[in-house]
């Protein structure tokens, strides 16, 4: 799950980590309020969504004076701000946060995420920071550091000293790179992080830092233990389609093609899109239905597949394993009534029972194309897609 | 032979007692010698009843001295999975199955920092468990599918690893032992752990190594299969189509600061002589390909 900046922001305070002085706003006239209660002579006005790449679409913008904050709020607010992380739609822009300015010496970077290798948490620092990291880590990969944090120990001293001079902060503010260092640590840790991240993470010109940017995301497995965190939700910044997938416990995520895939099982999912894209297709969704898929589940994933106006033809790649063919048939059956489907559906099911789920299918009337294997059935969902082969004719 | 279990393992089930446990206690109780290998059922609360004729006992530990039992599985909702993996890690057995999903990543981190310098093996957690056809089965796979044969199967994903079960069972060939590592980012075997086991087993020609994206597990078993590996590997990733930064169903599976993409695992496992293929239909006929 991710949050917003100005949500991370509070986090951050939480853990005493110095970030700038600053007020969400939902309107223009709360983000003039705004700036008027944070005073001082210049403000930063931030588009707040869930993508980065904010500052280069256009989404962050100094003010210096209320007049000039009405107008960029003016211009920032319901704008569709297109980074290279929102896709060429973009996202709506609904909230800003104002800012006080912070005067500027040196820009940073500082993450951590877990470390499949190591089963750890990994700190990472880069004197390269406001830029894309993942071109930093492309062309300069000696500028990025890491050290390993010990789950029982926590992050040292001496690890958080090692970094910071690596990246260049001075002697001096390095009592406030380990407050900042062990702040972020215990912050992803307690909260059950899966991204923490500091871009810039900024040397102000009298040797303070502060968190210019927040950037957290949260271990959607762990949120049972976290409602705080899940009351800063925005459904606004998510696809409806997925949403509505959460809530029936299905696993889907949109992609930009026309073949709709219902199976169970993520690898096979994965596979399945790939061989479809394999035959020339392209797939329109990933959708693991999970183990348990009753006949309301599968209902349900078809009204979801089916929100998507590209959608030409669905591929469902079932493997009966404890779940029966003939079970997952009869809702593959309820489910083709229940939407009344107009595109082509082909079928293929492996497993417990396959012989008497295919008769249910044969037997159903529906215009269902059957198929014996993986391959086979991309082929034929490719051709239907197509149009070079209608429903009735494939029967 | 085989790896990992066989017909004279003896298992304790820790989450007997819930309704996903019952189930797959029951299905793996009637596959081959199942009725002989599971033992005994773990439920602090219910110690000294029994679940269907397996005596159930107050703490794994209990289990494994009443018992002589080696081998745990878990079906424990993800809250409690990672503790239950502590305690069988605390009893010294030899491998623990965790078929939970869900588990949180802080808790894995901290059960695989306990683990450091145990002898206990863990398998999963978020995997369908192991299976050595005709002997034994632990998990959640369909039994019926399997066959007894000389091919050993590696895989990070459920229905996969049938996939290639069933195509191997359907060319007449069977399988030595198919063992599901499990989709989670942080977890037990690995890829090369498994590949290291079947390389030594009489009972293994030819390995089917099945991944998917996310992280750098398959690029680690090539780099050692290269240098190690005695016998034919076939291969398959899933997700070269996945679009990068998001997390394909597996909390593992997911392409993230440009690492981990299906094309970087590919080339790695062609540069290190494991013969792959791009289309899952396919994974069977490329094996019997290698036998020859």
């Amino acid at each position: 799950m991710k949050i917003h900046e100005y949500q991370g922001k509070e986090i951050f305070r939480r853990y005493g980590m110095p970030v700038p002085r600053g007020i969400p706003a939902f309107s223009v006239d709360e983000a003039v309020n705004a700036a008027r209660s944070l005073g001082g002579p210049v403000w930063v006005v931030k588009a707040q969504i869930h993508a980065g790449g904010r500052g280069k679409g256009g989404g962050v913008k100094l003010a210096r004076s209320i007049d000039e904050v009405r107008d960029v709020a003016g211009q920032i607010l319901g704008m569709q701000l297109v980074t290279h992380q929102t896709g060429p739609a973009g996202q709506k822009v609904r909230r800003l946060l104002v800012e006080e300015g912070a005067d500027i010496r040196k820009e940073l970077y500082v993450a951590m995420i877990v470390d499949r290798a190591s089963q750890r948490v990994v700190l990472m620092a880069s004197s390269e920071g406001g830029m894309d990291i993942e071109e930093v880590a492309a062309k300069t990969p000696e500028k990025i550091h890491r050290v390993t944090i010990d789950p029982m120990q926590g992050l040292t001293d001496a690890q958080c000293d090692e970094v910071a001079r690596k990246i260049g902060i001075p002697d001096a503010s390095l009592p406030q790179a380990r407050t900042m260092f062990k702040g972020l640590y215990r912050a992803f840790d307690e909260t059950d992080a899966s991204l923490a991240e500091i871009n810039p993470l900024v040397v102000t010109g009298d040797g303070r830092l502060i968190a210019l940017d927040a950037k957290l995301n949260f271990d959607s497995n762990a949120l049972f233990r976290h409602p705080d965190i899940v009351a800063m939700r925005d459904l606004d910044e998510e696809d409806p389609a997925e949403i509505q997938a959460s809530k029936f416990d299905l696993s889907y995520i949109s992609l930009d093609g026309d073949i709709g895939c219902l199976v169970n099982g993520a690898g096979l999912a994965m596979a399945t899109m790939d061989v479809i894209k394999l035959y020339g297709g392209n797939p329109a969704n990933f959708l693991d239905v999970g183990g348990g898929a009753t006949a309301e589940k599968v209902t349900e994933a078809f009204k979801i597949m089916l929100l998507n106006p590209h959608l030409k033809a669905i591929l469902v790649n079932i493997f009966g394993g404890i779940m029966k063919c003939d079970t997952i048939a009869e809702g593959i059956i309820a489910a083709s009534k229940a939407v009344s489907l107009q595109v082509p559906l082909v079928v293929r099911m492996k497993g417990t029972n396959e012989d008497l789920g295919r008769k249910i299918l044969a037997d159903s009337g529906l215009p269902i194309i059957s198929a014996n294997n993986m391959a086979e059935a991309a082929e034929k969902v490719v051709a239907a897609a197509k149009g070079q082969s209608s429903v009735k004719a494939a029967r | 032979m085989s790896i990992l279990v066989d017909k004279s393992t003896k298992v304790i089930t820790q989450g007997i007692t819930g309704k996903t446990g019952q189930f797959h206690t029951r299905a793996c109780r009637e596959y081959a010698n199942g009725r002989n290998c599971f033992v005994a059922g773990v439920n602090p609360k219910k110690a000294g009843e029994d679940f269907e004729g397996i005596p159930i006992y107050g703490t794994v530990r209990e289990a494994k001295e009443a018992t002589g039992a080696n081998v745990s599985v878990i079906y424990v909702p993800p809250a409690g999975a990672a503790a239950a993996i502590d305690e069988a890690v605390d009893a010294n057995l030899d491998l623990v199955i965790c078929i939970t999903e869900g588990i949180p990543v802080r808790d894995m981190i901290r059960t695989r920092y306990r683990m450091q310098g145990k002898r206990t093996l863990l398998l999963g957690p978020n995997c369908p468990g192991v299976i050595t056809p005709e002997e034994i089965k632990i998990g959640i796979m369909p039994g019926h599918i399997h066959r007894k044969g000389r091919i050993g199967v590696v895989s990070r994903s459920g229905t996969l690893t049938y996939e290639a079960v069933g195509q191997i069972t359907e060319l007449g060939l069977g399988q030595s032992t198919a063992v599901g590592i499990g989709g989670d980012p942080v977890n037990g075997l690995k890829h090369v752990d498994v590949l290291k086991l079947f390389n030594d087993d009489p009972q293994t020609d030819a390995v089917v190594m099945i991944g998917e994206i996310g992280g750098g597990d398959e690029e680690i078993a090539a780099a050692w299969a290269k240098a190690n590996m005695k016998k034919p590997i076939v291969g398959f990733i899933a997700g070269v189509t996945a679009p990068p930064g998001k997390r394909m169903g597996h909390a593992g599976a997911i392409i993230s600061g440009g690492k981990g993409t299906a094309q970087e695992k590919l080339a790695a496992m062609e540069e290190a002589g494991i013969k792959v293929t791009r289309n899952p239909a396919e994974m069977g006929k490329l094996l019997l390909s290698v036998l020859k």
